[in-house]
């Protein structure tokens, strides 16, 4: 009564052990529609039942900024010699997309368990619909940013843009971003079962923005030391944008070719560890 | 000439009991040791069968153990079993939501997966964002969700909230739209967990016909319930599930037998332990009772309309000569519907002492639900000498083993039915 099939019949085979590396762009691009509505759901979703609503992006850079300014004034923090408010609004922008991806996306399976234990589709849509959604509200604080950065460009002659480097920033951002996703994901496979690495997460993420340029950039640090600093993409990355921008800054090449090196390696063991995770997480969740 | 869409092989599945995942560091250690060594999870070969009631001796457990079979297209499987036989697991591992611990499985064609509806709503967006978002999730693209928008509103009857946040809505409302959403996702192969138990009686019918209509255009279901009148209508065949393993698998009047003689295997057969008794003069002891339905030759489920078969075992410590034997029923409420007594059909009775045997046949029109028995022998004057209050519980099925239809009765107006003699004229 029944045909017999050959394997190569079957659409899915599923096996105890699946392969060692997996990333398939193939049914993730399947499923854009649903990336698509992800992001809409987070925008949309985030700011209902509040009174400041899409306010609130510009709120969070610009506290952390005024406060490091006027830290900066009390404690003599070096800003290479970019008014302190430019240097830290530069710095919160580009350093809160990071972080914002990160932390956003090392919860991936524990946010989500609900619906991945309930519904199969590729669970990379969830970190990345992440990322592209912080991508978005990027571009939003990033026009705040402008709007001081055009003020100074103006009235003062300190900035000196790059325009080789302006042309490379959406490039750095995708970078930066990839970074977070790769370092997000890992740390969402891992806190899966062991719960200790989201508190490391927590405090980690803090103590990381101080040796990424942000608070203190990288000609404040000593020759060697900026050396070891600056493999961190973060650094390296947020240290060419700034330079991008104002001439001001450490850029150097060779530390940016570190760093889509850096990031290609983090992305690729991430996801393996991801695709080892992502089949029996639901037992261990 | 059907082909096979979905095709299990030994398939399995371990778990550790007591702690939160599958292993602890050392277990995750040792497996790693012999994962690199290049031999096989040591794990693996310990465990047992998944028996929830008993204590077992090992720490491993298997929820699914060499699990074999494979589905033709357009077959609509009912997959029943108590609680923890393993069903959900079973549907977890063939919706991906989780693998197998050892084995494989092959699948043909588009597989939807509806082990909760509504997965994925998020309470701040309206039902039309909703519909989109979870249909995504469900794999359907935009363009068909758009396509079948209508016809999903029409389904869900929530047409004048569709823009309303869906924390807003009714807890009916809300499990309408989403059951609507996955019943217009158009997938080769569905599988669905226990889904009908929600919404009111007209949208469960709405849902059972969705899913009659969907198996009718060649798909293939998978049906995991208990509602028994669904699997019969619903399902040619059944897999019934016991202690992750399968127990049965074939037809489905077969298959609801087997299900239900499980169910309940410790009672209606036994000896009268004396904390039955709810009255005793010390004279008439009722020893042994026996419910004996040969359908269910250890559970207490009674078809629809079968009569009730008691039989009973009664010692006597002295003669009596004006003895009479009772039953009652009583709803599971508490109301007392029944009587029925040897007098009625005989003069008292005349007993030596020693042993009598007893069986009694009650008539059965009650409707489908739980019900108790209560047993009593008494002298005519009204002396109770032993009553068993209770003592017997039986669960009337909303099906027969006669009909084809299957589906009798599903709701319940009284506790019984009065005979009536319908005449119908043009």
């Amino acid at each position: 009564m029944s045909s017999t099939n050959t394997n190569t019949d079957w659409d899915l085979i599923v096996k105890p052990q699946g392969a060692f590396f997996r990333l398939n762009l193939k049914e993730l691009w399947a499923y854009r529609d649903l990336i698509i509505l992800m992001v809409k759901r987070d925008l949309t979703a985030l700011y209902k039942q509040t009174i400041l609503g899409p306010v609130w992006m510009f709120l969070q850079p610009l506290f952390t900024t005024l406060l490091y300014t006027f830290l900066s004034k009390q404690a003599q923090f070096k800003t290479d010699s970019l008014p302190p408010l430019l240097f830290y609004l530069i710095g919160q922008t580009y350093w809160l997309y990071f972080a914002e991806c990160f932390t956003k996306t090392s919860n991936t399976f524990i946010a989500n368990a609900s619906v991945f234990g309930k519904v199969y589709f590729p669970r990379l849509v969830m970190p990345v619909s992440v990322i592209v959604s912080n991508l978005i509200r990027l571009g939003i604080q990033m026009l705040m940013m402008l709007c001081v950065y055009g003020y100074y460009l103006a009235t003062t002659n300190d900035l000196h843009p790059q325009y080789g480097l302006l042309a490379l920033q959406p490039f750095l951002i995708v970078l930066l971003g990839l970074f977070a996703l790769g370092l997000g994901v890992l740390f969402s496979a891992v806190t899966t079962k062991y719960r200790d690495f989201s508190f490391l997460l927590g405090f980690g993420l803090q103590l990381f923005m101080f040796v990424s340029g942000i608070v203190f950039p990288a000609s404040t640090f000593s020759e060697k030391t900026r050396f070891v600093l600056m493999m961190n993409p973060v650094m390296s990355v947020t240290e060419a944008i700034k330079f991008g921008l104002t001439g001001q800054g450490y850029f150097s090449p060779l530390h940016l070719g570190v760093a889509v090196v850096v990031v290609i390696l983090v992305l690729f063991f991430s996801i393996m560890v991801f695709n080892r995770t992502e089949r029996t997480f639901m037992d261990t969740v | 000439m059907s082909r096979k869409v979905i095709e299990i092989t030994q398939l399995g599945k371990q778990y550790r009991l007591g702690q939160v995942g599958t292993s602890t560091l050392s277990d995750d250690f040792k497996r790693w040791l012999y994962r690199v060594r290049g031999k096989e999870d040591p794990f693996l070969k310990v465990g047992e069968t998944n028996d929830r009631t008993k204590k077992g001796n090992s720490e491993y457990v298997w929820a699914l153990r060499d699990i074999n079979f494979s589905v033709n297209q357009g077959e609509v499987v009912g997959i029943i079993g108590k609680n923890g036989a393993g069903k959900s697991t079973l549907l977890k591992i063939l919706s991906r939501t989780t693998t197998p611990t050892t084995g494989e499985y092959k699948i043909k064609g588009r597989v939807a997966s509806l082990l909760e509806v509504g997965t994925g709503f998020h309470p701040d967006l309206s039902g039309r964002e909703n519909v989109f978002l979870n249909g995504a999730i469900m794999g359907m693209s935009k363009a068909e969700i758009r396509r079948q928008f209508d016809a999903i509103v029409d389904f869900s009857g929530v047409e004048r909230y569709i823009d309303t946040p869906v924390k807003r809505y009714s807890s009916g409302m809300y499990v309408r739209l989403a059951f609507a959403v996955a019943a217009h996702l158009e997938p080769e192969i569905l599988i669905v967990d226990e889904v009908l138990a929600v919404g009111d009686q007209e949208f469960q019918d709405k849902c059972l016909g969705k899913m009659k209509s969907v198996s009718g255009e060649g798909r293939t279901v998978l049906f995991v319930s208990h509602n028994m009148a669904a699997v019969k209508s619903l399902c040619k065949r059944t897999i019934v599930m016991r202690n992750g393993q399968v127990h049965f698998d074939g037809g489905v009047t077969e298959g609801i037998a087997k299900y239900l003689e499980a169910l309940n295997p410790s009672l209606n057969n036994g000896t009268i332990e004396p904390h039955h008794r709810t009255i005793n003069a010390g004279n008439v002891f009722i020893r042994h009772l026996k419910l004996e339905n040969e359908e269910f030759s250890n559970g207490n489920s009674i078809y629809f309309n079968n009569p009730v078969h008691i039989s009973m075992d009664i010692a006597f410590e002295k003669d009596l000569n004006d003895v009479l034997l009772d039953a009652r029923i009583s709803s599971n409420d508490g109301i007392e519907l029944f009587h029925s007594m040897t007098l009625y059909g005989s003069d008292l009775l005349q007993v030596k002492k020693g042993m009598l045997k007893a069986r009694v046949i009650l008539e059965n029109r009650l409707q489908p639900g739980k019900y108790f028995i209560s047993l009593g022998v008494h002298l005519s004057d009204g002396a109770t000498q032993d009553y068993l209050e209770n003592v017997l519980e039986i669960n009337v099925l909303n099906v027969t083993n006669t009909s084809e239809k299957g589906l009798i009765y599903d709701f319940k107006l009284g506790y019984a039915r009065m005979n009536a003699n319908w005449q119908i004229t043009n």
